[in-house]
């Protein structure tokens, strides 16, 4: 039950209001408004984009507004770095802890702001301060650990630990459950009430919809760049929130339909697992099967196991558990795909990461045209590189795909964001002499101008129509409505439901992809 | 074994570790920072030769040393600016170091002195002499151990114990204070540091002010010690074997001194075991143990006798991302 | 992605990369221009030295250059240098351009001439030329190249770093070099540490040779045909590096580990590929040095050629035809701080390694440090060129 609201005449613990940020010409906060009350929980949502971290950011320091005001604790405040938001009690909790593995969990903590020059007075000041601060707020951490001993969850808590020893009143927490075991997660709730008990302010920023009901006083849902929904948690349900994050798409059921039944199973991927080197769990289970003729769109908030998936059906990574069957050939864990016996079987893949995978900036536009392809023998004869066929290659896919300037020599880091993309969605679909029966694509059209997006999309639909398999993962909602026959939603490395087309609506993809099951 | 054998090899390690053990440390300051030091080679020898030139011009061992120190310093500011400020490869800058310490001492050498690229020999009152020779006096009288630890562990002279002292004193300074703990942070994790509010630029160009001062101290050894002229090429490599004992000594003070120690061994040891057969292997050849600590310190890297683990953060420069 | 690096070859990879470039200049001021003016500030810094002790520059400059070519065995001693340093240039470039630092081209150069040794002795008195020196080459590279597998090795699997292994393999060399000659090839009866004098057939004709059989007149200098071999080699990395595939693969790793792991590219192999390469490289100096030039294998033939390589390399752009330039300019730096230390009283050679430190220094590590400025001049003079902007549309 959460607590009673606090008095009124009481001044908020953080008044946002009006904040406008651009980056060039990406709006992330327009005329965005947050009021959050001393001693609440108060849970910030949105997809990808839309702005809640950039929020988030200029709440702690990290940029700076280009207009609007902010007041902690009714004061009028400029927030110029993170050392004045830490002095205004402000504290964050980042996804990716910012921690010394090799040094203890209490040397961690004071770092930066240690009492003494001499450290073994200081470490004593410092643990009973810590000593008593677990005591009333329940948090345990063995404080004499080196960090790279710790658990995921108890290095959580030391994060949690290290704001609150620097007087943090209010504490934000970035996606917090990203990387706990459901166990951690509820160890973490209860420390959050425990927090919220003695008055400090908490501002949560998930897409996981389940603990905004299970924790939060009051939420905020932003959507690209702008406030949609600002209530107390008694007056909103799991989806009235669901369709507030992902809001009212005019494309949904498309005008044109697919162009034929799919056909056969090209990829099947079954039960993938795969755990990263902190033994996070990254893909849980996961199956999914790609046929002729049909796009699949792999649809939810980055960072649920998207990437990761992408990367195992590749053969970049090796799941632990899972088997993967394509042209006739079975993978298993013990034998992996690789990059290269993918490409052999006519799997072209599309990195979400261009700069540092799809290219190698460097090298000249007919050399990055190759990538991959190095040692197909239209460009390997006994070992010489055929610099005229690679160049003429690059032309043709510069032709196709609009690529410019027209010149294959130039240097791959010379050219536009967008142009680069479009080079590498050249090269991974080009028949050489055949087209790819399988393209996997991530983020086909990130950074990208609006004209190329749909020329683009036609470029897939074409290849589908083709009878190709076409996976495509994109943070953006609308790229997958657009795009796919098959919509599959991953929420914590699970796909967490599937859907043809024609069903996907507002109210089932945002339950989907915050976390609630189908019904 | 022969008392008198064993205290002077231990004398004698000590003795020759010297330099090692100053150069090591000043690499570990250095390297746990953050930035890789492959110059320690040169700013030694450039602080030998300032030692023995001003020592031999003034006379005076003061202002000898404080010439090493100065150029030492300098070296280390050298580094940091073009490492630390610009972001310039550290490997690439300390093999630069080394190789104009190399042209340059000898050039200065001939245009000054005219010897051929020595500098003439200090006069024994600007040398380095035995101290505590009283307290050895009176340890010799202690019975069966007193003999060896005389000889052993007294009448070495100030630097000698110096260097036992710095060991001492950069590990109070990197686990036992502040400065050392961020430090250490700066070379794991600088955005953590930054992050806490601390200046990683700062606490590298601290530690490299350090380095310095301890390279010039090593080089100043060499000459008011060990030889008293300059000779072109007086560092022979151990600017290079204290690198290795370094990280034999996994990136610690303490284990670095071992390491020396170990080096030091070999290298006093290996004049006296020519010609002598050991049991087993026979008669080792002395360019074996010559090789010895290097070869030891590739199969450390190779991990096959436990695994050396570089600060996380050794080598890249550190830029602050927005 | 770390856990995929991990995946694939068991230990965290991590090379010693090149000096990066983080600010974009055209390609001519990229290849040409910095580097002269990198040069023109190490030239600079030595002048101010050569004023300290006593001398005057322009003077020495004049008397350097007439030293290096101003007569027929300047010249062939100019050559004769830069042969080796081509060698060592390249050694250092073809490993830049996988990636790693292989500061080991010291060493290698000394297992290459040991390989030389073992081949012209073990041969030479037994079979011809035309079979003894292409044996005496191959034993050069493939000793060269075995020295430096190991280090390579050692990175590739065990991700030691090579910049140290490569360091220590150089004092391990020394010492294995220095015990050879002491104990089991000198000559008998002779009091210095060297072997016997090849046999004819295990020499490389020098060059005077090969012009007097051409009926062209020339002074008896170390110079030899090694100097052909050098420039093939040249050849050789050029066609390698950018026209095969294995090139491709190397630059790729080099540049970019992520995307050669995205294409497929094992990095532990290409790893061994560039310094194998390398290493052979490296080990051709035994040709030129123990075969060409002495005649026999003694101890001190490398004399700093591995790190000289370095400097050649930094400078000539790790690209071969800059190799060659600026080996041929580091050999009139030798042979002319020879003359130079001959003709003038107090000057040393020594010069020329402090000013080898010094391009290394302003070339190398501090190349970043000219890059912005340069940029700004080209900026500068881009918008005093240009045609004014048409005004934007909304």
């Amino acid at each position: 039950m959460p607590p009673p609201e606090a008095p009124p005449a009481r001044p908020p613990a953080v008044a946002m209001r009006h904040i406008e940020k651009r980056f060039g010409a990406v709006h992330a906060n327009r005329d965005v408004a947050l009021t959050v009350r001393a001693g609440t929980v108060h849970g910030i949502v949105g997809e990808n984009g839309a702005g809640k971290s950039t929020l988030m950011s200029i709440l702690y320091g990290f940029y700076e507004a280009d207009g609007g005001s902010i007041e902690i604790d009714g004061r009028p405040v400029r927030i110029a770095g993170s050392r004045a938001a830490i002095a205004l009690g402000v504290g964050m909790v980042h996804q990716h802890f910012m921690l010394v593995d090799t040094l203890s969990a209490l040397d961690n903590v004071m770092l930066g702001a240690e009492p003494d020059w001499r450290l073994t007075p200081a470490r004593a000041a410092v643990r009973a301060k810590l000593e008593a601060l677990m005591r009333d707020t329940g948090l345990g951490v063995d404080l004499d650990a080196l960090v790279q001993d710790l658990p995921v969850g108890e290095r959580q808590r030391l994060e949690i630990l290290k704001a609150l020893y620097r007087g943090a009143r209010v504490l934000i927490l970035d996606e917090p459950t990203a990387v706990l075991t459901p166990r951690e997660t509820e160890q973490l709730f209860e420390t959050l009430r425990s927090l919220r008990a003695q008055g400090t302010t908490i501002l949560l920023i998930t897409h996981k919809l389940k603990e905004i009901m299970a924790l939060a006083d009051h939420v905020t849902v932003m959507r690209q760049g702008r406030v949609v929904l600002d209530a107390p948690i008694t007056e909103v349900s799991l989806d009235g929130l669901a369709e507030a994050m992902v809001g009212r798409r005019v494309h949904l059921g498309r005008a044109e339909g697919a162009t034929g039944a799919p056909g056969a199973v090209l990829l099947e991927a079954r039960g993938l697992t795969w755990r990263d080197a902190l033994g996070i769990t990254r893909l849980a289970d996961v199956s999914l099967a790609l046929r002729e003729r049909e796009i699949v769109g792999i649809a939810g908030v980055s960072g649920n196991g998207q990437s990761e998936l992408l990367d195992v059906l590749a053969g970049l990574l090796v799941p632990q558990q899972g088997s993967l069957r394509i042209g006739g050939r079975e993978f298993t864990p013990q034998r992996w795909l690789d990059p290269a016996t993918a490409r052999r079987l006519s799997v072209a893949h599309v990195p979400e990461d261009r700069h540092r995978r799809g290219l190698v900036l460097p090298f000249a536009a007919w050399e990055s045209a190759a990538l991959g392809y190095q040692k197909q023998a239209r460009y390997d004869r006994h070992g010489w590189l055929q610099g005229r066929v690679m160049r003429d290659d690059c032309g043709t896919m510069m032709e196709r795909y609009d690529v410019r300037p027209r010149n294959a020599a130039l240097r791959s880091s010379k050219f536009s964001g967008g142009n680069q993309q479009k080079l590498v969605l050249a090269r991974e679909a080009f028949g050489r002499p055949q087209e790819p029966r399988v393209l996997l694509v991530g983020q086909p059209t990130r950074g990208v101008d609006i004209g190329a997006i749909e020329f683009i999309h036609g470029r897939l639909r074409a290849m589908r129509d083709a009878g190709g398999a076409v996976l495509v993962v994109s943070s953006e909602l609308d790229e997958i409505l657009a795009l796919a026959d098959r919509v599959l939603v991953m929420n914590a490395g699970r796909v967490a439901g599937e859907l043809p087309i024609a069903e996907c609506n507002e109210q089932t993809l945002g339950r989907l992809m915050g976390g609630g099951g189908l019904h | 074994m022969d008392d008198v054998l064993i205290g002077t090899l231990v004398a004698s390690t000590l003795r020759v570790s010297v330099p090692l053990i100053l150069c090591a440390l000043a690499g570990v300051l250095s390297e746990r920072s953050g930035v890789i030091d492959l110059g320690l080679e040169g700013k030694m020898l450039l602080a030998a030769f300032a030692t023995a030139s001003v020592g031999a011009v003034t006379g005076s061992m003061a202002l000898a040393v404080a010439a090493a120190i100065v150029v030492g310093v300098a070296l280390s500011m050298l580094h940091g600016y073009a490492c630390v400020t610009h972001g310039g490869d550290q490997v690439v800058l300390g093999v630069a170091i080394t190789m104009m310490a190399a042209g340059l001492t000898v050039v200065l050498g001939i245009a000054w002195f005219s010897l051929g690229g020595q500098t003439p020999p200090l006069a024994e009152a600007v040398r380095l002499h035995p101290l505590l020779t009283g307290v050895a006096g009176a340890v010799r009288e202690v019975p069966v151990v007193g003999p060896t630890l005389a000889l052993a562990l007294f009448g070495h002279n100030a630097f000698v114990y110096g260097a036992l002292a710095a060991v001492a004193a950069v590990w109070w300074l990197l686990f036992r204070t502040r400065f050392g703990l961020r430090l250490r942070a700066a070379g794991e994790n600088p955005i953590m540091v930054d992050a806490a509010g601390v200046s990683v630029k700062g606490l590298r160009y601290r530690a490299l002010a350090l380095n310095g001062v301890l390279c010039s101290f090593a080089g100043g050894y060499l000459v008011l010690a060990m030889n008293p002229s300059f000779i072109p090429n007086m560092t022979a490599g151990r600017g290079y074997m204290a690198l290795a004992a370094m990280i034999f000594g996994k990136w610690h003070p303490v284990g670095a001194l071992w390491a020396c120690l170990l080096f030091g061994f070999l290298d006093a040891v290996s004049i006296r075991l020519q010609g002598v057969p050991l049991p087993v292997v026979g008669e080792v050849p002395v360019q074996a143990i010559q090789a010895l600590p290097y070869v030891l310190t590739v199969v450390l890297l190779a991990g096959f006798i436990g695994r050396a683990v570089a600060p996380k953060a050794l080598g890249r420069p550190y830029v602050k991302e927005r | 992605m770390e856990g995929c690096i991990e995946a694939r070859c068991g230990q965290p990879l991590r090379l010693a990369l090149p000096v990066s470039q983080p600010v974009e200049l055209p390609r001519w001021v990229d290849v040409a221009v910095l580097p002269a003016v990198n040069l023109a500030l190490a030239l600079a810094v030595a002048a101010i030295v050569v004023l300290v002790v006593g001398f005057q520059p322009t003077q020495v400059l004049a008397l350097l250059v007439k030293g290096a070519f101003g007569s027929k065995v300047g010249l062939s001693y100019t050559l004769y240098y830069a042969t080796t340093f081509v060698f060592t240039g390249l050694a250092v470039a073809v490993a830049l351009h996988g990636g790693l630092f292989n500061i080991g081209a010291e060493g290698q150069a000394m297992l290459g001439g040991l390989g030389v040794g073992l081949a012209a002795l073990g041969l030479g008195p037994h079979l011809p030329m035309a079979l003894v020196l292409p044996a005496i080459v191959l034993a050069a590279a493939l000793f060269g190249l075995a020295w430096a597998a190991v280090p390579a090795a050692l990175q590739a699997w065990r991700g030691s770093h090579v910049v140290i292994t490569t360091i220590m393999f150089n004092f391990i060399a020394a010492a294995l070099l220095g015990y050879l000659l002491v104990n089991v090839l000198k000559e008998p009866g002779n009091m210095a540490a060297e072997t016997a004098a090849f046999a004819p057939s295990a020499r490389v004709p020098g060059l005077h040779e090969a012009l007097a059989a051409l009926g062209i007149e020339w002074p008896r200098t170390p110079l030899n045909l090694s100097v052909v071999l050098a420039l093939a080699a040249a050849l050789a990395v050029y066609l390698t590096v950018w026209k095969s595939q294995p090139g491709y693969a190397m630059r790729a790793v080099g540049f970019a580990p992520e995307a050669s792991l995205y294409a497929g590219i094992r990095p532990p192999r290409l790893i061994m590929l560039s310094m194998a390469i390398s290493g052979a490289l490296a080990g051709l100096v035994g040709v030129n040095e123990v075969a060409g030039a002495h005649g026999r294998l003694l101890g001190e033939f490398v004399a700093g050629a591995g790190f000289t390589g370095i400097a050649v390399s930094l400078i000539g752009r790790n690209h071969p035809l800059g190799i060659v330039l600026a080996a041929i300019l580091f050999g009139a730096l030798y042979q002319g701080g020879a003359e130079l230390a001959f003709e003038i009283k107090g000057f040393s050679r020594d010069m020329v390694f402090l000013l080898q430190g010094l391009i290394v220094l302003f070339a190398g590590a501090m190349a970043q440090v000219a890059a912005p400025w340069l940029a700004r001049l080209v900026g500068l003079s881009r918008r005093l060129q240009a045609p004014p902007p048409a005004p934007r549309a909304g």
